[in-house]
């Protein structure tokens, strides 16, 4: 069946080609309806309790996605005629933004204050035409003294200032909105500066990071991809020396990045930032499967075998490893669909439908190709040939050394594993070339962090807020929060109550408390609520009948660890003095930093499973319990090691990190495979001792093994200069995770098998089967 | 006779054809202000009127709340109406009392009856877009009708629930107005509305009003039972109903000034 297909492959290439084409092309329609989502909420499942939380806050409130326009003028004075003139037109401005349901600025901040019997209630600058030098200190002390306004949207010494443009995303078309609302906004930005030049402008909030991770991916992609090429391109040509081997390769990456993205299109699948890295990763993984063919092939040649001949040695050779290692590769991949957080599962999906897709080609479109394009063979060199030898030589002398030398360090980096941190903070997802980054990270020097924790509390009554026991719970929740070390901000009821308070009062500053009457409290906000403008109403902090109130405190930026031991301070503070309310607490921070614990619990089960099938697979391959379990520690310990050495290099790990040991997993199994099978090859078929038998799988399948391994670390490599952390992160553990699996199945894996492999049992369980006999000569063919 | 025939359908068609343009001697914008004097001269005469209104606030996660205001409305030749509402639910805002004197130019005038503090307040704020009481009213939907708080444009005549309607739009003369411009179905027979959309400071579709359940006062006022309304953007809506229409009840200015806030209950 195998050889037939191959024969029709061979004799009749063109139609391979044109039968490939049309798929390709087909597939390739899809491609259009390949989008970028770029929504933070993507990362969450439906299912996620965080996300079920914050969209039900949501619901109740109202929602709270913003940007931030950072304003700094340069002269270090926001308190200047000139700046609030600006500030006040920018605000007008804000009103325009697609989405827009609220704009807040120091200018059109709601005043309250009261004359006899008169209650005013107005924007803090009314018209900045007619505001003068003389008005200026008054402004900046009412706005500094403001605990709605302090670190909110004013820095202490009022030289930093926001405006904050609330915007509600009707979510009917995802993929446009986004893009949208940033458009007018940059263009809003740039027209600032224009009339502005002495103010500076910078974009922070939850908009402008949903845009930064469609931007940071798809300017990566259009660098990075290429970049991989060429590092494919350059070393094949530099380590085959083939130009149409190189040439054939490209076209069958080409093809199986373009199928499968087409593909993924035509099913459904929309772009996130992990899944759109799928391209570097297919491109990677695709190699190898050539590589190996080319590598047989040519070595054929060499022998004087004629082209034809040679490539159909190649397949036949080849067919069963290198379908073994994609299926085992696919099924790594494949255990991301464990993963919590759907961007993973489509990368694994749309990686391993890549990888099944580049295995088909491999073995019906390359061999079509080569037959067609001319291939020379130049005189045989074994120089390479001696240096592996030479290796195996010096693995086999120092075996008894390498063991537990190897041993040693394999644990001694593995203790570090549990060291690791865990951490998921989208503002660090980005590195610090990224402008979102840049500005989130000047907003909180200067005013507040982008960590918000938003609380609700119900009191289970109609107007329940309006209770003094629940306004004094509040009062006290907010200035508990105030003395937390983290906390930047307060926004809370309890602060406007008590101005409402002193208002009514004459504003005399003894009554900025709270009302001990609940009707009193109740009449007030009333009073309030009727005088507050379109769009800056109570809505975002009172339900609708006024059962429950949200109060929003905004924290420093947060690792995921101090965001939920915050979490359970605030919970346990509820339970210490006020237990009879029901409380939420919900946030996008809160939701990144529990999904690295739960995506971390859902990908061990998801490892587990994979490991359990790949092992199966291996013991069914290498027809042998026992090494099949010899083949868990290369399999297993390299994963583990990378995240020791991972401690020493960055020491928090997240979403991102916690997928890559199911995903090396299928990644590295090839390497053993590739080198037990020739081992036990040896032992089994040509009764060699252990010794032998590892110097002969050195010098059949070494050189193979760490051309692919410069290939995969190359690529993974390109990958980690992302500059989208969550992507960079991956792809260099991935790296390190691959060349530590190298090195293990080098040094330690040989050793390990000539001590346990004793020479006692001269092969028994061989030559009995013909398929191994095939496979025989394939082996020796391969060196 | 054929030829006799032909000239005079082509005459028809000639006339049917400069029908709108002899119309369009009046311009939409003319005849949207028309519109707009013709409706508010339809309704002229009611004097005082009384009612109960019941809101309904619903949002997006469907919870609901309950609002009931007694409400008596004087009419003011050439200016806004005056209008003292006492609310009674809420509960704990039971008796507090607000008191507009509407201007169909300028700032409204505003005071409030604080039952607890047993003090009237004058609220001194040019904002009026917000919401009425949590609701998806703002004080500037509820207030009266007066052709000078906007401009207009005649837009179509369209059919509507109440037979051909006029499709007007309105633009806000008070720069405070939460809203760029309205525009409202009003039946061509009675001028009564049903239908508004509201569209906000950055144009887009913010609320949608419909009216229903109308009735006959007086033999020409026409009051609705029922107004909706929905807002597009927050996805919460509020209902709210009227009851016990009543006309020409010998109310009058002593009715309506800041010691009267006080007593009403």
């Amino acid at each position: 069946m195998k050889d037939r297909i191959f024969r029709f492959v061979l004799d009749h290439p063109v139609w391979v080609i044109l039968l490939t084409m049309l798929f390709v092309f087909g597939s390739a329609y899809g491609a259009k309806n390949l989008v970028f989502k770029s929504d933070y909420r993507v990362f969450f499942s439906e299912e996620n309790p965080q996300l079920t939380a914050f969209e039900s806050m949501q619901k109740i409130y109202s929602k709270s996605d913003n940007v931030a326009f950072i304003i700094s003028p340069n002269d270090g004075q926001v308190f200047t005629p000139k700046t609030l003139k600006a500030i006040q037109e920018l605000t007008t401005e804000s009103w325009q933004v697609p989405f827009s349901t609220r704009v807040d600025s120091i200018t059109n901040f709601q005043h309250t204050w009261s004359e006899e019997d008169d209650m005013f209630v107005e924007d803090l600058v009314l018209d900045a035409e007619t505001v003068t030098d003389a008005d200026m200190p008054r402004l900046k002390e009412i706005a500094i003294n403001e605990p709605l306004l302090l670190h909110k949207l004013i820095s202490p010494q009022a030289h930093v200032t926001l405006v904050n443009v609330t915007v509600q995303l009707p979510g009917i078309n995802p993929v446009e909105e986004i893009p949208q609302v940033v458009s007018k906004i940059r263009e809003m930005q740039a027209q600032f500066i224009e009339k502005n030049p002495d103010i500076s402008v910078r974009l922070s909030g939850m908009v402008m990071m949903n845009n930064s991770f469609a931007e940071s991916s798809l300017s990566d992609n259009a660098v990075l991809v290429p970049i991989m090429f060429a590092v494919v391109l350059l070393g094949m040509i530099f380590l085959l020396r083939t130009f149409s081997g190189t040439f054939a390769t490209v076209i069958i990456i080409i093809f199986t990045i373009v199928s499968t993205m087409g593909l993924a299109g035509h099913t459904g699948f929309f772009l996130t930032g992990p899944s759109s890295t799928t391209p570097i990763m297919v491109l990677t993984l695709a190699v190898a499967d050539c590589i190996h063919i080319l590598t047989t092939m040519f070595y054929e040649m060499r022998q004087g075998v004629e082209k034809r001949k040679a490539i159909l040695d190649s397949l036949r050779i080849n067919f069963q490893p290198i379908f073994l290692t994609s299926v085992t590769t696919a099924i790594g991949f494949l255990s991301l669909n464990f993963s919590d957080s759907p961007p993973f599962r489509d990368l694994g999906n749309m990686v391993a439908a890549g990888v099944m897709l580049a295995f088909i080609f491999s073995i019906t479109l390359f061999p079509a190709m080569l037959s067609l394009l001319p291939l020379r063979v130049k005189a045989t060199k074994d120089g390479k040939h001696d240096f592996m030898h030479r290796f195996a030589g010096f693995v086999v002398k120092n075996r008894k050394v390498l063991l537990p030398g190897m041993s040693a360090i394999m644990i001694s980096v593995i203790v570090f594993m549990p060291q690791n941190t865990l951490n998921d903070d989208f503002v660090k997802y980005f590195d610090t070339s990224v402008p979102f980054r840049q500005a989130t990270d000047y907003m909180q020097e200067n005013i507040s962090g982008l960590s918000t924790m938003e609380i609700s509390i119900e009191t289970g009554e109609a107007s329940g807020i309006n209770d003094p026991k629940f306004l004094q719970a509040v009062g006290d929740l907010t200035e508990w929060l105030r003395t937390q070390s983290e906390t930047d901000h307060v926004s809370s009821l309890s602060d406007i109550i008590k101005r409402l308070n002193k208002n009514m009062h004459g504003d005399d500053p003894s009554y900025y408390t709270l009302p001990g009457d609940r009707e009193l409290s109740a009449q007030y906000l009333l009073l309030y609520e009727m005088s507050l403008p379109y769009g800056l109403d109570l809505n975002n902090q009172l339900n609708v009948d006024k059962s429950s109130a949200r109060v929003i405190a905004t924290f420093r930026n947060l690792t995921s660890t101090e965001q939920i031991e915050i979490e359970e301070r605030i919970y346990s503070w509820f339970t210490d003095n006020a237990p009879d309310y029901q409380v939420e607490i919900a946030s996008p921070n809160l939701m990144f930093a529990h999904i690295g614990q739960r995506n971390i619990k859902s990908m061990l089960l998801g490892t587990t499973v994979a490991l359990i099938l790949i092992s199966l697979i291996l013991g069914f391959a290498l027809k042998s319990i026992k090494f099949g379990l010899i083949s868990l520690i290369p399999n297993i310990a390299p994963a583990a090691m990378g995240f020791g050495i991972w401690y020493f290099i960055d020491g928090q790990i997240g979403l991102a990190l916690s997928v890559v040991a199911g995903m090396t997993l299928g990644i590295i199994v090839d390497d053993t495979v590739h080198f037990l099978s020739k081992y036990l090859h040896a032992r089994r078929d040509r009764n060699k001792d252990p010794k032998a038998a590892v110097e002969y799988a050195f010098a059949s399948v070494g050189r193979a093994l760490w051309v692919t391994t410069f290939v995969l670390v190359a690529g993974f490599m390109v990958l980690a200069q992302s500059s989208f952390k969550l992507n960079a992160d991956m792809g260099l553990l991935t790296a390190i995770t691959i060349l530590i699996a190298l090195i293990v199945d080098f040094l330690f894996l040989p050793a390990l098998l000539m001590k346990l492999d004793k020479n006692d049992h001269p092969t028994t369980e061989n030559t009995s089967n013909p398929a191994e006999g095939d496979n025989n000569d394939c082996v020796k063919k391969i060196a | 006779m054929i030829v006799l025939k032909k000239s005079l359908n082509s005459l028809v068609v000639l006339g049917l054809m400069t029908a709108p343009l002899i119309a369009s001697a009046e311009t939409a914008e003319e005849k949207g202000t028309r519109i707009a004097v013709e409706a508010k001269a339809s309704d002229k005469g009611w004097q005082d009127m009384q009612t109960s209104m019941n809101m309904i606030l619903r949002n997006k996660q469907g919870q609901e709340s309950v609002r009931d205001i007694r409400l008596k409305s004087l009419e003011i030749e050439n200016d806004g109406d005056k209008s003292l509402s006492v609310f009674d639910k809420p509960k704990d805002v039971k008796g507090t009392a607000f008191l507009s004197f509407s201007h169909a130019v300028g700032a409204d005038e505003q005071w409030l009856y604080l039952p607890k503090l047993k003090r009237v307040k004058r609220i001194a704020s040019r904002n009026k877009s917000g919401p009425f009481m949590g609701s998806e009213f703002s004080y500037e939907d509820l207030s009266s009708f007066e052709v000078e708080k906007y401009t207009y444009k005649f837009l179509r005549d369209e059919a509507c629930e109440g037979g051909t309607c006029y499709v007007v739009e309105q633009y806000p003369v008070d720069k405070n107005s939460g809203y760029t411009r309205r525009i409202a179905w009003l039946d061509q027979t009675e001028y009564r509305p049903w239908k508004i959309e509201f569209f906000d400071r950055k144009d887009s579709l913010l609320k949608t009003l419909t009216y229903h359940e109308y009735n006959e006062y007086e033999g020409k006022h026409w009051r609705p039972n029922l107004m909706k309304m929905v807002n597009h953007q927050s996805g919460k809506s509020t209902d709210l109903t009227y009851s016990d229409y009543t006309f020409k009840t010998g109310l009058g200015e002593n009715d309506f000034n800041k010691n009267t806030l006080k007593r009403a209950r």
